[in-house]
């Protein structure tokens, strides 16, 4: 096994066969994981990859439903958080989670302050949380409020706590999301400080740069399953990402005759279409019954694009043209006016009414553009909603139940439907097959590429290359929220795609 | 009759709890029931409890909507005294009683709208931004009227308060037929649908091109509008615009009235039928403890002690017991079923 040099005395935390099953999806399938004596070890993967599930899973914030967790050589079953930390499995944040209103030391013991005749003393505790932060080479006032401290600080107190707690396994979930380089230095050294104290240190993030700086090891999930587990060292950013996003590089088939569509009139032109500090500005021309797929790694500005496009946000620069004319999509409203539509990715946020129906879920959109004036007659809701919950085969009891109790795969099939019983020109789907099961999934892509073939335009965002490469006419690849590549035709292949997102440079047939 | 078949198991159990309490009241005074006509009009304690419950039974209303979109508006009551005080201000200074109704109600139009915008344009919290209105309210109707009670003597607007119309106290026609419009308004149009959407999941309707905005906007009007309706009908009833009493307390009454017609602070799927029932119960617990003759020190105690019972009865726990006592029996059922 590639990356698997530890003998069993270096390993403190072995998870394997972990298995968590939620209603409608398996968010992780006999997932192995092994963490050594004195080593960083990255957790990567895209959304609904199962990281935060598999941590959850360690740390007892969910209980697995299958498989051995193994902790310095005894079976452990943490029934929550809590007994995880007892155990010697402490973990912080991205958010902070302490309480900013307290002082530092007050934060560093909470819930264990030293006591004298029944009384915090306040003292003892203060000296002991200096004691404590020394070891970090932290010289603060630990009188002082943990708000007036910066993130980077509050961060480090935050670690300083679980290690002080736990002391063997230390798993920190995105904790460079909110500080400036220099910060993520002052992490990045506390962390090297802990690892030479033989702490195992899990750590979860989206920057590719920290991974390589300061991480031994990476193991990589997708859909729940894993990858696989390598040393950073040799395993080159190229091959990171095609771990992540798509197959092994140089296996894809494309067959689909996909010419003709580039020779049609443009029927949506984005011009210098951009939103300061969401994403950088850029041109897009869709056709008629095209598929644009859009490619990139987490926090690139895949979902932004879409926001904008849409309406969602406000574009600051630019124009937008639809077959030569201009018009003006500030709202989601003035945009579904103009025939587009919008699968959004987080569907329990932003798609469902949890607590409406089937049916009126189905008939929303519809029922917005007509106004309120004008009621889609309840048989004519009735009959929409028949009409799709039998052509995208939407499995439930009846029409009337609340959308919320349906699987991920059947809501994302009744949002879709909502947009379709619009009549969309335009549609965009962010992450449309996103944690649904395999069934489902195939389902899906089979109505996008119908779709496309009765002169539907659409823009697919998805972190599955392979699913991507299979229906787009032309993908476009997003880096640090910009625009860098399009690939056209015959150059639209994983690997393409994934050298561009590595590399950033400008290539493919440009027009 | 099948369509309308859920909304009367939605109602059931309100109206089940209006019926135990008419009933329990009535055990101990037989009189309770008793209806006469004189004069071409019902007389009687039931026609006094949809009379006196007027003013919340409107407030109700507009607070259904409210907290359907996952708002509450606290103003109303201030928005009574200050309606009732122009009402009274208008038509001592002679104008005539369609202007003074007009003007009324055009206040309590724009003080919703001021709501309205607070909550859908600048995002404040509800809670907070009819608080403001809630606390400044008052002061606004004390100044229109002075600091003093307002009193007049204009038949037609005294009309309002206790005249009456098919045999009915004019408040009852009132908020029968305003309850009965706004339902309508709702229900035959997909406003309703729409509200309940909003409140369910607000970015889910703006992404499906539902005009949010407008509609948060628009549920604040409404209450406005409740609000001087009855504020008006309280003013004509005592035939003066008492600024410093008019309305106190009833936002809260009116909340109530939603709440234990089993609507959901978390908005969402609302009655107004259900919120209405809901005012008929709290005014005949009121009623009630007023006949009994208890010292009214004790009234608050057994009107809240009546309405943990109810909402005990309403909330999710013992629903929940009631739902696996429900589910048993029908597994059983289909058991048999399949056994035969």
């Amino acid at each position: 096994m590639p990356g698997n040099i530890l003998g069993s005395e270096d390993i403190i935390l072995s998870a394997t066969g972990i298995d968590k099953v939620f209603p409608g999806a398996k968010a992780l399938n006999k997932v192995n994981f092994q963490l050594g004596r004195g080593e960083v070890h990255a957790l990567l993967g895209e959304n609904g990859a199962g990281k935060s599930t598999l941590v959850k899973c360690i740390t007892g914030a969910y209980r697995r439903d299958g498989g051995r967790l193994v902790l310095d050589g005894v079976d452990i079953d943490p029934r929550d958080t809590f007994e995880a930390q007892r155990l010697g499995i402490g973990t912080v944040y991205q958010e902070v989670n302490l309480l900013p209103n307290l002082t530092v030391a007050e934060n560093l013991f909470l819930g264990r302050q030293p006591r004298r005749f029944g009384l915090v003393d306040a003292r003892a505790m203060n000296r002991r949380a200096e004691t404590l932060l020394a070891g970090y080479d932290l010289d603060i006032d630990v009188k002082a409020e943990l708000s007036s401290c910066s993130v980077a600080v509050q961060q480090v107190v935050a670690i300083a706590r679980a290690v002080d707690l736990s002391g063997k396994v230390l798993i920190l979930d995105e904790p460079t999301a909110s500080l400036d380089a220099h910060e993520v230095e002052m992490l990045f050294a506390v962390v090297r400080r802990l690892k030479t104290q033989g702490l195992g240190i899990v750590f979860i993030t989206h920057f590719l740069e920290q991974v390589y700086a300061i991480c031994d090891r990476i193991t990589v999930l997708r859909n729940g399953q894993l990858v696989g587990t390598r040393e950073a060292a040799a395993l080159p950013r190229r091959e990171l990402i095609a771990m992540m996003l798509g197959r092994e590089l140089g296996d894809e088939i494309k067959t689909v005759a996909k010419a003709e569509t580039e020779e049609g009139p443009v029927r949506y032109r984005f011009s210098g279409y951009g939103r300061r500090g969401h994403i950088a500005p850029f041109d897009l021309e869709v056709r008629k019954g095209e598929v644009v797929g859009i490619a990139g790694l987490l926090g690139s500005g895949r979902t932004e694009t879409a926001e904008i496009l849409f309406g969602a946000e406000k574009a600051d620069s630019g124009s937008a043209e639809i077959e030569g004319k201009p018009v003006e999509l500030t709202s989601p409203r003035a945009a579904i006016r103009h025939r587009l539509g919008f699968c959004p990715e987080d569907r329990k946020v932003d798609g469902i009414v949890g607590d409406l129906s089937v049916r009126e879920n189905i008939a929303l959109a519809l029922q917005a553009r007509r106004g309120w004036a004008r009621p889609i007659p309840r048989a004519e809701q009735e009959r929409l909603a028949d009409q799709y919950i039998k052509a995208l085969d939407i499995r439930t009891t009846d029409r009337e139940k609340p959308i919320r109790l349906l699987s991920g795969g059947n809501q994302q099939k009744a949002i879709l439907a909502r947009w379709l019983a619009t009549n969309p020109e335009f549609l965009i789907l962010d992450e449309p097959t996103r944690g649904i099961d395999v069934g489902a999934h195939a389902e899906i892509i089979r109505l996008i590429e119908n779709l496309c073939e009765q002169g539907m335009s659409l823009i697919v965002i998805s972190s599955e290359l392979d699913e991507l490469v299979a229906y787009s006419h032309r993908v476009i690849v997003l880096r640090d929220r910009t625009h860098v590549s399009e690939l056209v035709g015959e150059a639209v292949t994983t690997a393409h795609i994934v050298e561009a997102i590595a590399a950033g440079e400008k290539q493919g047939a440009s027009r | 009759m099948n369509a309308l078949k859920p909304h009367l198991i939605r109602l059931a159990p309100q109206f089940a709890v209006l019926v135990a309490v008419v009933l329990l009241i009535s055990l101990a005074f037989p009189d309770f029931l008793k209806l006469q006509i004189q004069n071409g009009r019902v007389y009687g304690s039931l026609v006094d409890v949809l009379n006196r419950g007027a003013p919340v039974a409107l407030l109700a209303i507009g607070m259904t909507i409210v907290i359907a979109t996952r708002g509450i508006d606290l103003s109303v009551g201030a928005v009574m005294a200050i309606c009732g005080a122009v009402a009274a201000a208008s038509i001592t200074s002679g104008h005539s009683l369609v202007y003074t109704l007009a003007l009324a109600l055009a206040v309590g139009l724009l003080c919703g709208l001021w709501n309205g915008i607070l909550v859908a344009v600048l995002d404040i919290q509800p809670i907070i931004a009819t608080l403001v209105l809630m606390v400044a309210g008052r002061g606004i109707a004390q100044l229109i009227t002075e600091g003093a009670i307002l009193t007049f003597n204009d038949p037609g607007l005294i009309f309002i308060g206790s005249g009456s119309f098919l045999g009915l106290p004019m408040p009852v026609v009132i908020w029968l037929v305003f309850g009965i419009a706004v339902t309508l308004l709702v229900r035959r149009t997909a406003l309703g649908m729409l509200i309940e959407a909003l409140g369910i999941n607000r970015r889910a309707s703006t992404l499906s091109g539902v005009s949010t905005g407008v509609l948060l906007v628009a549920a604040y009007v409404l209450s406005g509008l409740c609000a001087a309706i009855a504020g008006i009908i309280a003013a004509a009833d005592i035939k003066g615009a008492d600024a410093n009493n008019a309305g106190l307390w009833l936002e809260l009454d009116a909340i109530l009235a939603v709440v234990v017609g089993g609507n959901s602070l978390l908005g969402g799927r609302f009655s107004i039928a259900a919120a209405l029932l809901g005012a008929l119960i709290i005014q005949s617990i009121n009623t009630g403890i007023l006949l009994s003759g208890f010292p009214p020190e004790f009234n608050l105690i057994i009107k809240a002690a009546i309405i943990v019972l109810i909402l005990v009865i309403q909330s999710p726990r013992i629903r929940d017991l009631a739902a696996l006592f429900g589910r048993s029996e029908s597994a059983e059922a289909t058991v048999k079923q399949e056994a035969k």
